[in-house]
């Protein structure tokens, strides 16, 4: 996977105001941010599927957001196959927004509860001149049987419907415009553990024969692991570890992965644990520490973490991670090389 | 009235039933539920949105209210907790039996204090001044972990995390030191790592305390590292029950085979997961015989005109399925 990255994300850091007392304006102090995203680099590479992991504020929707730009970043450049997207104007940007495609996570506040499901996708073919006038009612047809709905959902509404086949009426809406990448918020959160495998069943088959690149942004660990080709775990709107799905669900190299690891309940009642993952709670991110943001709840941590955040740099071809301590994690052999 | 039972105090349900009259029929959200808590035991109820699981909970606590009817036995200390008057209900309810919900931001109530929330439960059901009411309170946020107690006792639920909220709950129920806790999702609006450190609470006061704990969740995975026992509801009734182990190591029945299977394992990266096809049944409109049938890859015709009884199958272990040992012997999911 070393061709040009059809993504790439450089330096970009978000910034939300939050409103201040005006007793705190009259003394004069800072405004209070939100600092959704800090800082944050990584590559997408063509038809790979990319997991986003992290717990609630860690800027992971926000970082979708800003993929499908749908929000601009205060800092930084997202390049699709080499531009940045925020310059892209008028017909530029549309034919971005038309390979760039986004799902998102409540499958009931996404869709117009007045527009049939047909009306729903004539408007995306129609909008993106994707098809002849004629060839539209054919396209809608072909596209409910690849999302695996019945032909008579065309003419239903949306509220006719069951969550699991709402999401496949939002993956098929995305993928009417024909897109190179899919970015998926929460896709499946809302949905039944049954009706969740078989979105994620859809999703994989869909992926194979469109070629999709997919970023799957989600809170489940089990399953951006069972999805990813490479993973990124977020935490307080920054990047803390990127690697291979197989070698960072194996070996963490960051405390916080490994933490939300072993945090996450296992599926075999045999191997039971009464130590607790992460202690602490996260802290607001109105007020994100200087150093490392998971210092406060870190066991490994140092003097140094309290001073100094730690940049994202590499441990293994592929896996890098942001932490003052490189060897964590690292495999016994490794270690010994190093020493 | 004495509240003083022997020890050895266990929940046994028998036969309940909930139906709630709704525009569109009677809805059968509860049928016929067999279920035994022993003391000092964690049993598991899972099942997915609409299997009754939490209508069950509600109805061991005398929670439903018209449309919905309940009928059936529930034995709390020698006491039918569904025949009971409302007042002596009262009396059991938030002392003896309590219960922790999904979102504790609704539960509580977001304009009085915290500690006076606590309080309040002390005040029903225990004979405290005002000095030992705030020292008992302390002590309660002390056992569920909150730090600074003093100071957050006088704080609103506004002002606390999610997972200290859900905390602050667990304080609350426990203040009478109760034998039974109902705990229906209490982890399912946090984050992991708060999911993990909440659930390994409960599993502390529940040695500590030595009282039992039923769990309501949708997440097998809870279940796992919890429970002792478990049930899996489908469409109102339990349809299979056992101890956690060997109702992971072996199911039999095909709907816990498929929530198993649809779960994502380590090691089998990017394959098809074994989902279960169709959705759940409107509960107004119960499929005829097996309520699972028209989404089970092994149903046959006795499962389209019967319905499965829950039968015993030795070794706490029961099932409703005609087809059990056919599923049993079906191909190791993992």
């Amino acid at each position: 996977m070393n061709a040009v990255p059809i993504i790439s994300v450089d330096g970009v850091s978000k910034q939300f105001g939050a409103s201040s007392s005006f007793m705190r304006r009259l003394a004069g102090e800072p405004r209070l941010a939100v600092h959704a995203l800090n800082n944050v680099s990584f590559e997408v590479h063509r038809g790979e599927t990319l997991g986003i992991v992290g717990e609630s504020g860690c800027g992971k929707s926000t970082l979708a957001r800003c993929l499908v730009r749908l929000l601009d970043p205060d800092d930084g450049a997202i390049r699709f196959e080499g531009r940045d997207i925020a310059t892209l104007r008028s017909v530029e940007r549309r034919a971005f927004n038309k390979r760039v495609q986004m799902i998102f996570q409540d499958p009931y506040g996404s869709l117009n509860p007045r527009m049939t499901v047909s009306q729903v996708l004539n408007e995306a073919l129609s909008v993106h001149r994707m098809r002849p006038k004629g060839d539209i009612p054919a396209r809608i047809t072909e596209l409910l049987d690849l999302v695996r709905l019945p032909h008579d959902a065309a003419s239903r509404y949306p509220h006719e419907f069951s969550g699991g086949q709402r999401q496949r009426i939002g993956i098929a809406r995305a993928l009417a415009v024909e897109p190179d990448v899919i970015v998926a918020d929460e896709l499946v959160s809302a949905l039944d553990v049954s009706v969740q495998a078989q979105v994620i069943n859809l999703l994989l088959r869909l992926q194979e024969e469109l070629h999709l690149t997919l970023i799957f942004v989600a809170h489940d660990l089990r399953l951006v692991r069972h999805i990813s080709h490479r993973v990124a775990v977020m935490y307080l709107g920054q990047m803390m570890e990127i690697g291979p799905s197989e070698s960072l669900f194996a070996s963490p190299r960051h405390p916080y992965s490994k933490a939300l690891l072993d945090a996450a309940p296992e599926l075999d009642p045999t191997q039971r644990s009464r130590v607790v993952a992460a202690r602490g709670e996260l802290p607001s991110p109105l007020d994100v520490p200087p150093g490392c943001p998971f210092a406060s709840r870190c066991p490994h941590v140092f003097d140094r973490c309290r001073v100094e955040r730690p940049a994202l740099t590499k441990r293994a071809s592929e896996h890098s991670a942001a932490c003052h301590l490189v060897d964590f994690g690292a495999m016994p052999s490794a270690l010994a090389d190093a020493v | 009235m004495s509240v003083a039972i022997d020890t050895g105090l266990g929940l046994t349900v028998r036969g309940l039933t909930t139906l709630f009259n709704t525009p569109r029929g009677m809805a059968l959200a509860v049928a016929d539920v067999d279920l035994d808590v022993a003391p000092g035991e964690m049993v598991g109820l899972v099942g997915e949105s609409g299997s009754g699981k939490s209508v069950t909970l509600r109805s061991i606590m005398g929670l439903i209210q018209t449309p919905g009817h309940v009928t059936g036995r529930v034995e709390w200390g020698g006491r039918d907790l569904v025949a009971m008057p409302a007042e002596e209900l009262r009396r059991i309810r938030g002392s003896e039996i309590a219960m922790i919900f999904q979102e504790p931001m609704t539960a509580l109530n977001p304009v009085l204090p915290v500690g006076l929330q606590l309080e309040e439960n002390l005040v029903a059901h225990m004979r405290l001044n005002a000095r030992e009411r705030r020292a008992r309170a302390l002590e309660l946020m002390n056992t569920v972990g909150i730090p600074a107690a003093e100071r957050r006792l006088n704080e609103y639920p506004h002002q606390f995390s999610g997972g200290m909220r859900q905390r602050a709950m667990i304080a609350i129920a426990l203040a009478c030191s109760p034998k039974l806790l109902l705990a229906d999702e209490p982890t399912t609006a946090l984050d992991v790592t708060i999911q993990d450190q909440i659930l390994k609470l409960l599993l502390d006061l529940r040695d500590r305390l030595a009282m039992s704990v039923v769990l309501v969740t949708h997440d097998l995975g809870v279940i796992a590292g919890t429970c002792d026992r478990m049930a899996v509801m489908y469409a109102g009734r339990i349809v299979e029950m056992g101890t956690v182990i060997d109702v992971f190591r072996q199911p039999r029945h095909p709907y816990t085979r498929g929530l198993l299977g649809s779960v994502p394992r380590a090691g089998a990266v990017r394959t098809m997961l074994s989902s279960i096809e169709g959705t759940p049944p409107s509960l107004t409109d119960l499929p005829a015989g097996c309520a699972f049938h028209p989404r089970c890859s092994f149903a046959t015709d006795i499962c389209r005109q019967e319905r499965p009884p829950l039968l015993s199958l030795g070794n706490e272990r029961k099932a409703a399925c005609f087809h059990h040992d056919r599923v049993a012997a079906a191909e190791a999911i993992l």
